[in-house]
């Protein structure tokens, strides 16, 4: 299990979120919907330990984690895969597909790191021609494909995916979706961000509302 | 003729069709830039050959000087003819290129290392660390580069370490303001947020992301400084602090040349000018070149401009 539990967190003096609790489960995609400027995606990175919380705590299957960014551990940085909006923000313009994928196994020092990334490059229909073009040289779609390849690389238990799908057209939308589907339906929790609705409900096991999430709407709803 | 003026669509050959591997017009890529980087490294080859090889195969003293043979026009005998004192202007200006291009890549290497160390530290430690680095910074840019460079160099007057330290350590400041932007750019992007996400450390960050993202700048910086350190040198010399009048450098020779010219003695101006000239051309083709294989991206940006 993959919990926060009374988090507070914001940007400086801006709190975004108060107090907000939150569980995702193996094997499971939770839906986390809300409109823009909601602090989704603040929560999406605190559960996923990139983001300062002032107040809350975070636990990994059991474990509490202290600090966030290079001060939590980094193997339990490594449980959590995260996947951003912007595949192409999220890549380094100097590196090609093949070193994107790479990168975790060789942060990690793990040996076998061809076969893993041929492994991968399977998994997310990426033939070898892509995997040696640089970002600008792909699509979107291919794009997320390898960001995905590269946060699932070192088979992390949770997987956070923060509008995974907004800057996709639907049939490449569908193909991340089913992918990741296939990652819960082999044991991975999913954390599944998006402002659309429909598509949570289609992909997600069960959708939260950040808005019932916090401590006060919640109170209020269950007087 | 009419084959030209009328528009026939020609077959597609699609045993030749492929994806496109970058979105720049085909054309463009090869053609026009390919022969820069050999005549670049061709034309630094022989400046560097002219530099080292010339003073050793002359074997005349530089500051040899034969009055009889003063001011004369360049001939068979003196090819760049020769300055006021008779000395040959090849051998003057081999041995001043030679001095100059030290001088110039030292500074501009130091330079340049000082204001990465100092730019990414501001920008990876951050908080109070940039601010103390930073306001230092604002502080020496504050003070006339020239000015603080005549203090410098005055120390330890016509030693070449006193001219090297007082370019270097008045040229950093530039290069770490460039370097700290860069450097915050790149380390709030989601990418490296990814490598956080996948346990990376603040070293693995530095040496992956932000070195490689600064590399150019650090590359450009060093051809930028090369030619300015070459005429601070000048500078230097011409004030007083820096060689010594008979330690001949291209700035000294320049020098010379500003009271020649006047009259006539256009020989005096051209040659440590055109040595000049053409190592600077040299030296920022070269890094155009460095930069575009360390910037993939570049590539297209670079190609889709000039295409227009």
């Amino acid at each position: 299990m993959l919990t926060a539990t009374g988090v507070v967190a914001g940007y400086g003096e801006h709190t975004v979120l108060r107090s907000v609790d939150l569980t995702v489960t193996p094997g499971r995609i939770t839906g986390l919907q809300g409109p823009s400027g909601s602090g989704k995606s603040t929560l999406a990175r605190v559960v996923a330990l990139l983001h300062p919380r002032t107040a809350g705590t975070v636990t990994v299957d059991g474990r509490s984690v202290t600090g966030s960014g290079y001060l939590a551990p980094a193997e339990l940085r490594r449980r959590i895969g995260m996947v951003f909006q912007s595949p192409r923000a999220a890549t380094d313009p100097r590196w090609t597909l093949r070193q994107v994928i790479a990168e975790p196994l060789g942060a990690a020092r793990r040996s076998a790191t061809r076969q893993r990334v041929a492994e991968l490059a399977e998994q997310f229909q990426l033939t070898d021609d892509l995997l040696d073009r640089y970002p600008h040289q792909v699509s979107d779609g291919q794009l997320q494909r390898a960001c995905l390849a590269r946060a699932v690389a070192l088979r992390p238990a949770y997987l956070v995916c923060d509008e995974a799908t907004a800057m996709l057209d639907p049939s490449t939308t569908a193909t991340i979706a089913q992918l990741v589907r296939g990652l819960a339906d082999a044991g991975t929790g999913v954390l599944a961000v998006s402002h659309d609705r429909a598509l949570l409900t289609a992909w997600a096991d069960h959708v939260l509302d950040l808005h019932d999430l916090h401590a006060d709407a919640r109170t209020s709803w269950e007087s | 003729m009419t084959s030209e003026l009328t528009a026939v669509p020609r077959a597609i050959d699609r045993s030749r069709w492929r994806a496109p591997v970058t979105w720049r017009p085909a054309r463009v890529p090869g053609g026009r830039r390919r022969w820069v980087l050999p005549l670049c490294v061709g034309v630094l080859v022989v400046l560097v050959l002219f530099a080292v090889v010339v003073p050793w195969v002359a074997g005349i003293d530089p500051r040899q000087t034969a009055l009889a043979d003063a001011n004369q026009a360049p001939s068979w005998d003196h090819w760049f003819g020769t300055d006021q004192a008779g000395r040959d202007l090849v051998v003057r200006v081999a041995e001043g290129l030679r001095v100059s291009l030290l001088v110039a890549a030292v500074c501009a290497v130091v330079a340049t290392v000082l204001g990465c160390v100092v730019g990414l530290t501001a920008a990876v430690v951050g908080g109070r660390t940039d601010r103390v680095l930073m306001r230092t910074v604002d502080g020496l840019n504050a003070v006339p580069h020239l000015l603080l460079g005549i203090v410098i160099a005055a120390m330890w007057k016509g030693a070449i370490l006193a001219v090297i330290a007082s370019i270097a350590l008045t040229h950093w400041t530039q290069v770490a303001r460039i370097v700290r932007a860069q450097a915050l750019t790149v380390r709030t992007r989601d990418y490296v947020l990814a490598t956080v996400s996948l346990g990376g450390s603040r070293r693995q960050v530095l040496v992956r992301h932000l070195l490689p993202a600064v590399a150019p700048q650090a590359l450009l910086s060093v051809a930028l400084l090369l030619p300015h350190a070459v005429w601070h040198e000048s500078a230097l010399s011409f004030l007083g602090v820096g060689l010594p009048p008979d330690r001949p450098s291209l700035g000294t020779l320049l020098e010379d040349a500003r009271t020649r010219i006047l009259v006539g003695q256009w020989w005096t101006l051209v040659f440590p000018s055109l040595a000049l000239i053409a190592t600077t051309a040299a030296v920022a083709g070269l890094s155009a070149a460095a930069r575009d294989r360390l910037l993939p991206h570049r590539r297209t940006e670079v190609g889709v401009g000039g295409a227009a």
